[in-house]
């Protein structure tokens, strides 16, 4: 093997450029080809023609066929009240285990960190039996319940408080806040970064899960996107693949978008997230 | 200090915990506990109530095929998808490390599959796979290769879903190593160079392993991922044929809500769990060491 | 909106433990009464918006009954919710699902007899005025269980173009399983781009099963629903024969070949004939661009298939006034005029005699006989496999067939198996 010299390294980068265009490519074919079904009629998904018409018949069948919009808005509405749980559940017990040295309080976040492992997903047959004990089954509260307490986000909110100097606090409590006062005044505002970063995760995280919601819900005020784009969409009932593609576009579009949109955010914030 | 004040800080302390505490021991602990004591009881149905019957369920899942197939799936599908998913991510964070005409074009496709549900990515890659009028076979047709039933055949079927695995994870592992990459020191690199050290030497002897903190916990989140995510058999397969791509939670979700034999299901999943313990040991000690770093 | 919104507090105050009662039913719920039942599709086309426009028929003619309707995905996936809702105190009262959860449900102590709703002479003749084929899955321990709805058989569908192409009787269809294998031959072109035959394996491959083990004299379990023949010679050699369309006489694809996708296949002319379900008659008839026959499955020793599809079933937890409302909805979901119209939009059967004496389906049929194959080939139908531990049970002869079809093991100790299996799950119910 020849020792590269600095030469080499150059022609490797031009070289490295080319790779890493040829696998982006590569990588986004799949989805550039949904998009590609999705707007052509159902013959031209089997027939590739790069000339073939423009249609937009797909997404009102996909429509027709299924309450996409009340899918939704389900989603919606299931996304934004599990956040906002998580968030006030999550910042009170991050709190007090950033700043209280409570009896008990390294055994109950070692307790509160297994939910890290043992996450919802696979206690699915004995949570279901727990929400049908409260009433809770095909309801969006229900979706949600299990993941209001989120360890990860307990985690990231502890070290984020952790982080805030002492002195803040101090002179907060000098100008006569409380508890309450201190945490919203001082704590949540310099944890921004952190709230953003667990919000965008989990936002993604929810919009996409589907198999608790699958189990739980039952009817078409309940159901989440994922859940009745899976249902829509199972081979049994053997749809056109057009239509199957504008109904998954339809699905992905509104986090595709914002993800399009504020890609740096939501790329810094999976890093972030990621490294703590 | 004030014994009154001490006092209240335990008070204080837990109070801030209770929400937190009430939902996390309502459905991860007492579920945990629950699963095993399920375990242990026979199906119950209207006609026959459920009764104790000791270890019994574990011997029939000892005696049960299928849960070694399953089991045996999930070790494949992680040992298919986890070193390529990280020899991937490696590949892309070093490649878009860099200045690069479309730097941020070329990011954001390997990152987009990351955004996308399980469900939908399976329904995309459905007509892929769909033997004779499905892309792939008619690219291939085109070099007049005869089609193939990729998803009907056993031995190709976890291939293909570990493919299309891959696809989804590779750009939500690059993100960590381009996170990591950021903190290596440029001088490094400019050092190797100088030295005319060969890029596959700076990468083998320097990188790689400042990079390993990071490996390690993208390994153990792989792993979690390969046990937790089942969402495309529910379009692709539902695990067949003959049981060929089936995993274990989705056999769990089989047994509870197929068969409505939910106490099997508890024995599954006491297995699942018993799994994701040793992962966690496995984290906490292999992982100890990574705290320095930083 | 308003719904959701009040789906969203109820839950939340209820997740908060308040005791405030939950202000939601209107004053006039009082005189009305409400439905839900859940429905399964397990073929293509828009099935969903045909049943919600007959519920919405009939709730225009029983005002005083409110019916909510809901999609649950596939039979399976339909069972399942229903079972569900039962558990969580939302249950529904009626709903349509796979005949062959019979024994299940019985298990599950969650459906009624209608013997116990069905009261004046009436209602007794309007039982007796089904297919009494259809009525096998829904008939145990002397009582009805089931009322026949979305159901079918399964029947042969061919390209008479490709047959014309390859010099076969377009208007003779394969009647024998030789003559199924020499068509075959014939139709399938070496270079891969039309197969002779595709029977579908993935999805319901026990069903598929049922025919051709029906096709060879054999039935797959008994009436009481606790004993199978899958280890029987003529079964073993049913399954010899299915895999040796493909690996031996090289007429169809080996492997396992998807339910879902099948009917584009054969739209796509890449099958010449397909065996599938007649629930696909009418989209067929819309989409195919080319002639297209119709015809009954071939014979061994004789003809064969199992009914399949949908049966309503009433369940337990229902008040009379429920029960009632539940018949009701029945009746006129399934009367010939409903039933015919229905089996024009889809393809699936008239369940009665009657439903074919219906002028418009009589007219239809005239037009295009294939919409009557399914009927003429009752009288050779038997029972869709249906046991206790039904879900299991299936399971077991599916993967069974699985196996032998993608070759990992011989039919023989495949069927073997699956007997053993079914024996373990069975005994106790003997």
């Amino acid at each position: 093997m020849s020792v590269t010299t600095s030469k080499g390294w150059n022609f490797y980068d031009t070289l490295e450029t080319v790779a890493a265009w040829v696998l982006a490519l590569l990588w986004i074919s799949p989805l550039l080809y949904a998009f590609w079904a999705a707007f052509h009629s159902g013959e031209y998904a089997i027939h590739f023609d790069i000339f073939a018409p423009l249609t937009l018949e797909n997404f009102r069948e996909a429509l027709s066929q299924a309450p996409f919009l009340r899918y939704g808005l389900n989603t919606f509405i299931l996304v934004t009240m599990l956040l906002s749980a998580q968030l006030v559940v999550g910042t009170l017990a991050a709190y007090a285990f950033a700043r209280y040295r409570f009896f008990g309080s390294n055994v109950a976040f070692a307790l509160v960190l297994m939910q890290l492992m043992i996450t919802p997903e696979i206690l699915i047959v004995e949570n279901y039996g727990t929400l049908a004990s409260l009433n809770l089954v095909d309801t969006i509260v229900g979706i949600g319940l299990p993941y209001m307490a989120s360890a990860f986000g307990i985690f990231l909110l502890r070290q984020a408080f952790k982080s805030t100097p002492k002195e803040l606090e101090e002179a907060a409590r000098l100008e006569g806040c409380g508890m309450f006062g201190i945490l919203m005044k001082v704590y949540v505002p310099l944890a921004r970064p952190t709230y953003l970063a667990f919000g965008l995760v989990s936002i993604s995280h929810h919009w996409n899960n589907f198999l608790w919601p699958l189990i739980i819900t039952n009817s078409v005020e309940t159901r989440p996107l994922t859940v009745g784009l899976g249902i829509f969409a199972s081979p049994e009932s053997g749809i056109d693949w057009s239509i199957i593609s504008a109904a998954t576009l339809l699905s992905v579009a509104p986090l595709l978008i914002a993800f399009l949109l504020f890609q740096r955010q939501f790329v810094q914030s999976f890093m972030y997230a990621g490294i703590k | 200090m004030h014994p009154s004040r001490n006092l209240m800080r335990h008070v204080h302390g837990w109070l801030l915990l209770t929400p937190a505490a009430i939902l996390l021991v309502a459905f991860t602990h007492y579920p945990t506990i629950k699963t095993i004591i399920d375990s242990l009881f026979s199906k119950g149905t209207v006609i026959r109530p459920s009764r104790f019957v000791g270890l019994a369920n574990y011997e029939s899942m000892y005696a049960d095929p299928i849960f070694w197939k399953v089991l045996y799936n999930n070790l494949w599908f992680a040992l298919g998808t986890i070193p390529t998913s990280i020899i991937l991510a490696i590949s892309m964070a070093l490649l878009v490390n860099r200045a690069m005409p479309g730097r941020s074009f070329v990011r954001m496709a390997y990152f987009t599959p990351t955004i996308l549900p399980m469900i939908a990515v399976a329904n995309i890659w459905l007509f892929f796979y769909s033997p004779d009028i499905g892309l792939i076979d008619q690219i291939s047709s085109w070099f007049g290769i005869s089609g193939h039933n990729w998803l009907g055949d056993p031995k190709t079927v976890l291939p293909a879903i570990i493919i299309m695995t891959v696809w989804k994870e590779a750009g939500f592992f690059m993100i960590f190593y381009l996170a990591a990459l950021q903190h290596v020191p440029p001088e490094l690199r400019e050092a190797a160079r100088l030295e005319g050290a060969s890029r596959w030497y700076f990468f083998r002897r320097v990188l790689f392993p400042l990079l390993m903190p990071t490996t390690l916990f993208v390994l153990i989140n792989a792993v979690l991922n390969s046990f937790k995510l089942v969402d495309h058999l529910f379009v692709l397969t539902k695990g067949g044929p003959d049981n060929a791509s089936n995993l274990l939670l989705y056999y769990i979700f089989e047994s509870a809500f197929s068969y409505f034999d939910t106490n099997y299901a508890a024995t599954l999943t006491v297995v699942l769990l018993a799994l994701l313990a040793i992962m966690a040991l496995v984290q906490f000690f292999l992982l100890d060491r990574r705290i320095h770093y930083r | 909106m308003l719904n959701i919104l009040k789906k969203t507090l109820t839950g939340t105050t209820m997740a908060a433990c308040l005791s405030i009662a939950v202000a939601g039913t209107p004053a006039t719920a009082r005189a009305d009464t409400n439905l839900t039942m859940y429905y399964p599709v397990a073929v293509g086309g828009p099935l969903t918006k045909i049943v919600d426009g007959m519920v919405a028929g009939f709730m225009k003619e029983n005002p005083s009954i409110n019916v909510k309707a809901i999609y649950a995905g596939n039979y399976n996936d339909a069972r399942i919710k229903a079972l569900a809702a039962l558990k969580s105190g939302k249950p529904a009262q009626l709903s349509v699902m796979f005949s062959i959860d019979l024994y299940e449900l019985i298990e599950q102590d969650a459906i009624i007899p209608f013997d116990d709703v069905v009261k004046t002479a009436e209602d007794k003749a309007w039982l007796k005025s089904f297919y009494p084929t259809l009525m096998q899955n829904g008939v145990t321990r002397g009582k009805t269980w089931g009322i026949p709805f979305q159901r079918s058989t399964i029947v042969m569908y061919y390209n008479k173009d490709a047959f014309r192409a390859a010099g076969l009787d377009p208007e003779k269809a394969p009647a024998s399983w030789d003559e199924l294998v020499s068509a075959g031959k014939k139709l399938t072109k070496s270079d891969g781009s039309q197969w002779g035959m595709m029977i579908p394996s993935t999805g319901y491959p026990y069903w598929m099963f049922g025919a051709l083990s029906m096709q060879n004299d054999q039935v797959l379990m008994n009436g009481a629903g606790n004993k199978t023949n899958f280890s029987a010679p003529a079964t073993v050699e049913a399954l010899q024969f299915w895999k040796d369309l493909g690996s031996k006489y090289k007429v169809m694809p080996s492997g396992t070949i998807e339910w879902g996708t099948l009917r584009k296949n054969f739209l796509e002319g890449k099958t010449a004939i397909m065996w599938h379900s007649t629930g696909n008659l009418t989209v067929v008839k819309k989409k195919a661009k080319f002639d297209f026959g119709v015809a009954m499955l071939p014979a061994n020793k004789r003809r064969g298939t199992p009914t399949g599809g949908g049966n309503f079933y009433i369940f337990k937890k229902t008040t009379p006034e429920e029960r009632t409302a539940s018949m009701k909805l029945i009746k006129y979901m399934t009367n010939p005029a409903r039933s015919a119209a229905w089996s024009m939009k889809t393809g699936y059967m008239g369940v009665s005699q009657s439903a074919y004496d219906n002028a418009k389906l009589k007219e239809y049929v005239k037009g295009f006989p294939y919409a009557a194959v399914a009927r003429d080939q009752l009288k050779y139908a038997t029972a869709e496999l249906s046991t206790f531990q039904t879900g299991r049970v299936r399971k077991a002869l599916d993967d069974a067939i699985q196996s032998a079809l993608t070759g990992t093991k011989t039919p023989e100790a495949a069927m073997k198996e699956a007997q053993a299996t079914a024996d373990r799950l069975l005994k106790a119910y003997r």
